[in-house]
């Protein structure tokens, strides 16, 4: 039997399923708005080192003097004294699935975490609020001296890899985002993989935000070590609300001679979510670093994963898809930075706006003087599912070197009337057909997914095509 | 009264009319051929029936069943029993041929994905085309393979008698699935068709030559010429304008039995 992933109709439950939520309860809730008070008591109620408190101070101070961005999507309307900086919904970590409470499993049960525990997760870092409550980790990785931990616990357990490498990638003045980030960050996911180890199992954390206006700063940091492989996978859905919301992540991943590194994204954000958040990788030499990039959900996306190819063999790819309903506007891409001659990249991007909704692509290719032999493809296509819906393109390409290899290709189209008659002909529904149209188009990007990923985003995809009538 | 009954119809193509009033009945357990000269309205004449959306119908009725067709959408003709093989099928990238089978069989038994009975089961499913693929000479491979994607003319047609064979049509509207066949297609594909050929099925084979009909004998045939149908009998049509070509009509063009087209 041929390899074809399920189409599974889960219309009616979508909002049991992604859009419950529970009664909040805190042990710790912050003021709304940001200031240099909140800052020192996310600080201080996390029991950190001096030094964190005071970079995340400098960065406030950062955060504070950049100016909002004035390309990509409007972020105007974004009230920053509205926010909630902090929350914690349990008091400590719990080790084990029997420790979580109740309210929260209840929540878990609903995503399937425990289900795909079982199936194959090595580690479970299920990310409520703003704390990682559910933590468990293999025990075989852990022999294998594999860290895979939240963000906070591993700067109290590991502190001197911890500060080696935080904010090493993406400083804090980097961009607006980034400072802010850093001054309120909470939870993410710390992995660390020792020289030669390879983690065969991918690394899984769950978000979800389930607070009104509470804005999720998460904080990854990846290190893998020389020779060493790691997959993670981040799947978020969250629940519907009314008033705005903020998430901005920061990812940093260190790459190490020979290593590969693949992190996987399916972000399904609400779409009174603005997700403003800076990915970006260094690859040392033979290192291969892999972005893999889904974004369906939110009101405003702005991503753009990034590589540096630091050392001669490096490669960075990024492969990601943008899905634009109504209201929404998906300004998505990737970013290569060829440091070191005999570099290679890859940028593909697929992406779909339909009802009025706008995806951008937006992407630069970096060649530094004296990296030659570089060769790097962007490829972008669009699909239009009506008439209303808008995708631009902003391909840049700065280079400094004439021995490159640099290739552009873009295409714009629209779901056919001829493939759409083909389908119906066969007895299968207008909706059915566009949806299968669509996950056809994505395809590419799909058939790099786990099983379980690529099931739950073609059902995703459905669900989106099925708000799209009438 | 017919199974399946075309009376007078008329069908535009931006603004220009294309079928003047084509009338036809068609029964199960019967073959029919429609043959005409290039620019007769054959084409329009099997997008019209199946309800391509660019094909307006401007008069008369189309009844299957004793349902008047023409206010169904193509699907739900389709799940009714209409069948159409195109002559260009179209190309749909990232979906298996065996997801697409497996999504059309599901439509028409009425799965909807919530009734799980009602879904093909997967070993069912296998057996059901292994018979037909045998006949068409297709092996495993071919369902992973996406829509029509990267197949070659003989690849389309006979993926398209397939999925007739998966989907068991009571009318099948077969629009120059010989053109661009080379002989040993057309052989399998020839085989496929009477293979299925019975009680329950009514088969309408629209062409230009008269090729197939030597493997899949109909038993009658209509000359279609500028939009109407100025002859019905029976083989024996076929077999004159084998010899005659459509010059009765005042058409010049080459022999019909030729016909060998670019792939």
């Amino acid at each position: 039997m041929a390899t074809t992933v399920p189409q599974i109709n889960v219309g009616d439950d979508y909002r049991e399923k992604y859009g419950f939520f529970d009664p909040e309860k805190f042990v710790f809730k912050a003021k709304r708005g940001l200031n240099e008070d909140i800052v020192r008591e996310i600080s201080f109620m996390k029991g950190e080192p001096e030094w964190m408190t005071k970079m995340r101070l400098r960065s406030l101070d950062i955060f504070r003097k950049k100016p909002m961005p004035e390309w990509g999507a409007d972020l105007s309307v974004i009230d920053f004294e509205n926010i909630f900086y902090f929350l914690k919904s349990t008091e400590d970590q719990s080790k084990s699935w029997d420790d979580v409470p109740d309210d929260i499993k209840k929540t878990f049960d609903r995503l399937g975490v425990p289900e795909a525990e079982r199936k194959f997760l090595a580690g479970v870092s299920a990310q409520y609020e703003s704390e990682v409550v559910y933590h468990s980790l293999h025990e075989e990785l852990s022999k294998k001296g594999v860290i895979f931990l939240d963000t906070d616990s591993a700067l109290r357990e590991h502190p001197e890899i911890f500060k080696e490498y935080f904010g090493t990638v993406i400083p804090p003045g980097d961009n607006k985002f980034s400072a802010l980030n850093t001054a309120v960050w909470s939870g993410g996911s710390f992995i660390y993989v020792p020289k030669g180890v390879s983690v065969d199992i991918p690394l899984q954390a769950y978000f979800r935000i389930n607070a009104e206006n509470m804005g999720q700063f998460e904080r990854t940091l990846i290190i893998c070590d020389e020779g060493s492989f790691v997959h993670y996978i981040e799947g978020c859905t969250a629940p519907i609300y009314t008033t705005d919301s903020l998430h901005s992540a920061v990812v940093e991943i260190i790459v190490k001679k020979g290593a590969r590194c693949r992190y996987t994204t399916i972000q399904n954000w609400s779409t009174n979510v603005f997700n403003l958040v800076t990915k970006r990788a260094v690859a040392y030499q033979d290192a291969t670093m892999e972005w893999v990039d889904g974004n369906l959900g939110s009101q405003i996306t702005m991503k753009y994963p990034s590589v540096y190819l630091m050392e001669p063999g490096a490669k960075g790819d990024v492969l990601s898809i943008a899905f634009a309903g109504k209201g929404q506007h998906q300004d998505a891409g990737g970013k290569m930075v060829h440091v070191a001659p005999h570099t290679t990249s890859t940028i593909t991007s697929k992406s779909i706006s339909k009802a009025g909704g706008r995806t951008s692509y937006r992407g630069l290719i970096k060649v530094h003087k004296g990296a030659h032999d570089v060769k790097s493809f962007v490829k972008c296509d669009a699909l239009l599912l009506d008439d209303e819906s808008i995708s631009d393109t902003y391909p840049y390409i700065e280079c400094d070197e004439n021995d490159v290899n640099i290739g552009h290709e873009a295409t714009v189209s629209k779901v056919s009337d001829e493939q759409l008659f083909y389908l119906m002909s066969r007895g299968i529904p207008l909706v059915e057909a566009e949806t299968m149209i669509v996950n056809g188009f994505i395809e590419p990007f799909t058939k790099e997914l786990p099983l379980e990923y690529a099931i739950e985003l073609n059902r995703l995809i459905q669900l989106e095509m099925e708000g799209s009538v009438g | 009264m017919a199974d399946f009954e075309i009376r007078d119809l008329r069908v535009s193509v931006e603004g220009r009319e294309i079928l003047k009033g084509v009338t036809l009945d068609v029964d199960r357990g019967q073959v029919h051929a429609v043959m005409g000269p290039n620019g007769s309205g054959k084409s329009t004449l099997s997008q019209a029936l199946m309800g391509h959306p660019a094909y307006e119908v401007t008069g008369g009725q189309v009844r299957f069943k004793g349902v008047n067709v023409l206010e169904l959408a193509p699907d739900e003709r389709a799940r009714m029993g209409m069948y159409l093989a195109f002559q260009y099928p179209t190309v749909v990238p990232g979906i298996t041929m065996a997801n697409f089978l497996r999504t059309a069989l599901n439509a028409k038994r009425g799965y909807d994905g919530k009734d799980k009975s009602k879904a093909i089961k997967p070993k069912e499913f296998r057996a059901m085309l292994k018979d037909s693929m045998h006949t068409l000479r297709m092996d495993d491979s071919f369902l992973s393979r996406y829509i029509n994607d990267g197949f070659s003319g003989g690849e389309k047609k006979r993926a398209e008698i397939l999925q007739m064979a998966v989907l068991k049509p009571e009318i099948a509207i077969l629009d120059e699935t010989d053109s661009g066949l080379d002989i040993d297609s057309i052989k399998y594909v020839s085989e496929a068709v009477n293979a299925l050929r019975g009680p329950d099925l009514g088969v309408l084979i629209i062409t230009h030559y008269t090729r197939i009909l030597e493997h899949v004998r109909p038993d009658f045939v209509h000359v279609l010429v500028d939009g109407r149908i100025v002859r019905s009998g029976g083989p024996e049509v076929a077999d004159l304008l084998e010899t005659t070509g459509y010059a009765e009509w005042g058409v010049k063009e080459e022999p019909v039995a030729a016909g060998i087209e670019e792939a």
